[in-house]
């Protein structure tokens, strides 16, 4: 599956099937730091992932205090 | 995953409430969450004027979205701060989600009205960018709010915002912060009241309100903030959460309800100390305020605070 970062803008390759929960801890990225957007909808960690797929782990976290 | 509250498929779980909702209940989740938050903290009565500091991101938009949405007489008011295409991206953002609801958005900009920009500044008093950018949205926040007659000025500081800067307030016991941070801060003379209706939601939560609500937002990070302490301290506060979910609420919640009055008396010997600037009459505890020497060393031109010129546009 095609995995989409940001900040900056990169893409990867990813071997699928594997859940949400799965494809960040394998990607070292914390949960509360991102949102992950399948072909344009939000999925929850649980969620599968197949090969077909692209996510997008949009960063969540500012850097100013509001 | 199912919904919490109506058993549809989810699209977003939050840990620390141990709950998953769809699209709709999470819509409602949000509005809950601020709508409690108002009425618990006392921040809006009905009928004040609000004045949201949007900043393009998705915490001010979401926030103007939904004072707007629980009824509340909101404008929004953008700060041009002159960090370069980010700026300029940032204020479009900004100029976009106010114009597609025909909603009114007050503009100042920080180098055309007051001489300098925020790296400018940051170099000239040799403060962080961080710490120039956010001392004079401060003070141009609660001068707009105070020319404007507004009752009140609301920020989007989110439950992370508030954990992270606790955690650094208690890493160097700065007493007279702690004492300072509430959601509520009332009005005083050269003060309007200061409001923060989304401590109870946490920046996640906020971004997903955006991207399910639609309210297209800046994505990119401010380039002056990369590698910041606040980004650390949020890193660190995350790895927590990760490991015990609610750390972050129970964090701030419990410093509120238990330690902050303890803290209260710091912070009010400190606003007794303070008189006007003698430059612009904001309130300091020097002769002339933090923002006008900022500028003062920046090189910019004097603007006192009588003839700050707001650009005001119903868009």
């Amino acid at each position: 599956m095609k995995v989409v970062l940001r900040n900056p803008r990169r893409e990867l390759d990813v071997p699928a099937p594997r859940t949400v929960e799965h494809l960040l801890r394998d990607l070292d990225v914390l949960p509360e730091s991102v949102l992950v957007i399948r072909n344009d909808t939000l999925v929850t960690r649980d969620e599968p992932l197949v090969e077909a797929d692209v996510v997008e782990l949009r960063p969540v976290v500012s850097g100013g205090s509001g | 995953m199912k919904c919490r509250r109506c058993r549809a498929p989810a699209v977003i779980d939050i840990r620390r409430h141990n709950a998953a909702f769809c699209t709709d209940c999470f819509v409602h989740h949000c509005r809950e969450q601020v709508r409690r938050t108002i009425d618990h903290f006392h921040m809006i009565e009905p009928g004040e004027r609000v004045l949201v500091a949007v900043s393009g991101g998705k915490d001010s938009l979401g926030l103007w979205a939904l004072l707007r949405e629980l009824g509340y007489d909101a404008d929004g008011l953008y700060v041009g701060l002159g960090i370069g295409e980010y700026s300029d991206s940032s204020g479009q953002y900004a100029r976009d989600f106010a114009n597609a609801r025909g909603w009114k958005l007050l503009e100042v900009d920080l180098p055309a009205e007051y001489g300098f920009d925020v790296p400018e500044g940051s170099r000239a008093a040799k403060r962080a960018p961080c710490s120039a950018c956010g001392l004079s949205k401060r003070h141009l926040f609660n001068a707009a709010a105070l020319s404007h007659g507004y009752d009140v000025l609301a920020t989007g500081h989110n439950l992370d915002d508030e954990a992270a800067v606790l955690f650094g307030n208690v890493l160097r016991w700065e007493t007279g912060y702690l004492g300072r941070q509430h959601p509520v801060l009332p009005a005083a003379p050269g003060f309007a009241r200061k409001v923060k209706p989304l401590v109870r939601l946490g920046e996640r939560e906020l971004a997903a309100y955006c991207v399910l609500t639609g309210i297209d937002y800046i994505i990119e990070e401010c380039p002056m903030a990369v590698g910041n302490r606040h980004l650390g301290y949020k890193e660190v506060l995350n790895a927590l959460e990760e490991r015990s979910p609610g750390s972050k609420a129970s964090f701030v919640s419990r410093f509120w309800d238990n330690a902050h009055a303890r803290f209260a008396e710091d912070a009010a010997e400190e606003r007794d100390d303070l008189a006007p600037c003698t430059e612009c009459g904001a309130p300091t505890p020097s002769e002339v305020c933090a923002f006008c020497r900022l500028r003062a060393r920046a090189g910019a031109r004097h603007i006192p605070l009588t003839e700050v010129q707001l650009t005001e546009e119903l868009r």
